[in-house]
């Protein structure tokens, strides 16, 4: 089943089009739209009804409308439509079991906002299993005006882990960059939104390339390489404040860093003058370097283990790029993790530590692939040419890569198990490298 | 130094014009090099109207010239895949060469670029390897260290936009920088 939804998004909000006047080659605003390009063929009927509002506190803003995008949009739900409800209860025990279930639906969801001192808002809902009368629980989240969004994709959250058994994803993030104009002058924009797309903002503006950031695992801080300065260099940056360290600005490269899994290292490429690229990690607080790979080929793009003892890299020394694993602990010991086809690249672990996900060329066209490391199983999981940059949704469920649609670059989702995918496009403009944030409190 | 007056004067008019929150433009970093006037900026993503800002001239061209750069082509192209230097581009490496060996003074930078294809960062890897290329070239000619440096830029900087290989070959390059 194909279903295709458009949606069009304010990414960017300036404060004034006097900000854009000044710089002509600033886009006012961004625009993102999702389709859902394929589905699995028999989601769960559900219907969200329109919670009861606290008019004026929440600002006029409808908690189930988003809660029934995230499940629409996850590819595993569909969503009754609100113009066919005959009624809009706002707590369990007012809902009639037999009306829904006559109208198609298996579970309901119900719920109100209720404010309180100080502009203090709080959200209550109850999911109800309208096939057996029972209701499936609930929860009560505090909120603000400016935090009512958040709470909807955590009412979506709890709907997903309870019917689906898997702990939904939709309150993370996800980082990217854009990039718009014409060669020679591009310019580059990190961007942070929610995992929908939705209130974004530019985190980095640059004349000159960004790229790999990378999420710490608590979601506080982000790495990325900027050449802002002609040559490469690696930051790390406090995502709520715009605070910023430079930690590699050494000689030649400073590339692919990523946050060890304790947020205390950075593992990362370095070249040196000799051109010679290999995998190091720093220890944060103390800037001390180790050195983990030394050999003559590229060596690049490390990705932790989620036990923090090895790292994941690709490496040409067999001829092309293939993957790799070393052990911290003695870096004499490495693995050949890839075969198969002449190109792997790129590797991504999923937090359970049982998949690797990678960029693969098969026949010319580079994919997205994942690797089951029990079993050495592959499978590709993308459909296009130009694909990469594969990242992990927390919950493991999802992977989120850069494709080309349309001759611009766009992002894409799919599910690990190839069942539901997405396309992530912006208004103008290329969208690059995506990375998938981590869930947080 | 103008730069970061202007850069004062530029957030002050962006606030006063726009009315938005005083932490909501926040430069950290003027970061021109060579004189190309640039500037990145960092925002927080949390700050209530956000948005980063930031400044800049246009930077350097395209395999841009100094005084000291020969008449020979500045961009070195090569194949697929391959950091091997094509017959073709003898010739005008040997009157780089020439000119870095007549004037001890003079600079350039190598900038590697590979095509969109493939894993960024490993094209970074690759754009290394072919700027290194270019390196090795001009020192047998007499080049000395000193006056070389490199940068890879991988696939982030085409010369050319498009999804063929037209395009790609003219980004399969290493441009030849004069910084003086």
């Amino acid at each position: 089943m194909t279903r295709t939804r458009r949606r069009w998004l304010l990414a960017l909000l300036w404060c004034a089009g006097a900000a854009g006047a000044l710089q002509p080659w600033r886009a006012a605003h961004a625009v993102l739209q999702i389709d859902i390009t394929q589905g699995v063929t028999d989601p769960v009927p559900v219907a969200v009804v329109p919670f009861a509002r606290a008019v004026p506190a929440d600002g006029g803003f409808d908690v189930a409308a988003v809660v029934q995008r995230d499940l629409e949009e996850s590819g595993r739900f569909r969503a009754m439509a609100r113009r066919d409800m005959l009624s809009q209860p706002a707590r369990a025990g007012d809902v009639q079991g037999a009306l829904w279930r006559a109208a198609g639906n298996d579970y309901v969801v119900v719920g109100r906002v209720s404010s309180g001192a100080g502009g203090a808002l709080l959200v209550e809902f109850d999911l109800v299993n309208v096939l057996t009368g029972q209701r499936l629980g609930g929860q009560r989240i505090a909120a603000s005006a400016v935090t009512l969004r958040n709470a909807a994709h955590r009412v979506a959250d709890f709907v997903y882990e309870k019917i689906l058994g898997t702990r939904g994803a939709f309150a993370t993030r996800i980082a990217y960059v854009a990039v718009d104009g014409q060669p020679p002058s591009r310019h580059f924009q990190l961007i942070v939104a929610d995992a929908d797309g939705e209130n974004a903002r530019v985190v980095l503006d640059s004349r000159q390339p960004i790229m790999s950031p990378a999420w710490s695992a608590d979601g506080e801080w982000l790495a990325y390489v900027s050449f802002e300065n002609r040559v490469s260099a690696v930051y790390v940056q406090r995502v709520r404040t715009g605070e910023r360290r430079q930690v590699s600005a050494r000689v030649g490269v400073n590339g692919a860093p990523a946050f060890s899994p304790d947020g205390t290292r950075l593992a990362l490429t370095l070249s040196g003058s000799t051109g010679n690229l290999d995998i190091y990690v720093l220890a944060l607080a103390s800037q001390q370097l180790t050195r983990i790979t030394s050999n003559p080929a590229i060596d690049t793009e490390p990705a932790w283990t989620p036990d923090g003892r090895g790292l994941y890299f690709t490496s040409d020394r067999a001829g092309g790029p293939q993957i790799y694993r070393v052990e911290l602990a003695d870096v004499a010991r490495v693995q050949r993790v890839s075969f198969g086809t002449a190109y792997n690249a790129r590797p991504r672990l999923s937090a359970d530590g049982r998949w690797l996900a990678f960029v693969t060329r098969e026949d010319g066209r580079f994919r997205i692939a994942v690797q089951d490391l029990g079993s050495g199983a592959v499978r590709s999981l993308s459909g296009g040419s130009l694909d990469e940059s594969p990242s992990f949704a927390p919950n493991d469920a999802t992977l989120i890569y850069a494709t080309h649609e349309g001759g611009r670059a766009a992002l894409a989702t799919v599910s690990l198990d190839g069942l539901v995918s997405q396309r992530l496009k912006a208004e103008r403009g290329d969208i690059r490298e995506p990375v998938w944030g981590p869930f947080v409190p | 130094m103008h730069r970061p007056r202007y850069l004062v004067l530029f957030a002050l008019s962006l606030m006063a014009l726009a009315g938005c929150p005083r932490n909501a433009v926040k430069p950290t970093a003027d970061a021109g090099a060579g004189g190309t006037g640039e500037t990145v900026q960092s925002t927080g993503a949390d700050a209530a109207g956000t948005q980063a800002a930031g400044v800049g001239t246009e930077g350097v061209g395209s395999a841009g010239g100094g005084s000291s750069a020969p008449a020979a082509s500045r961009i070195i192209y090569f194949d697929f895949d391959s950091s091997e230097i094509r017959s073709e581009f003898t010739a005008a490496l040997g009157e780089h060469a020439r000119a870095l060996t007549q004037n001890a003074a003079v600079r350039v930078r190598l900038e590697g670029h590979t095509d969109e294809r493939g894993s960024p960062e490993y094209n970074i890897g690759l754009g290394e390897r072919r700027a290194q290329a270019v390196r090795r070239a001009l020192m047998l000619q007499g080049a000395a260290d000193a006056q070389l440096s490199t940068v890879s830029y991988g696939e982030e900087r085409a010369a050319v936009i498009g999804q063929a290989e037209e395009a790609w070959a003219q980004n399969r390059r290493v441009e030849i920088v004069y910084l003086n």
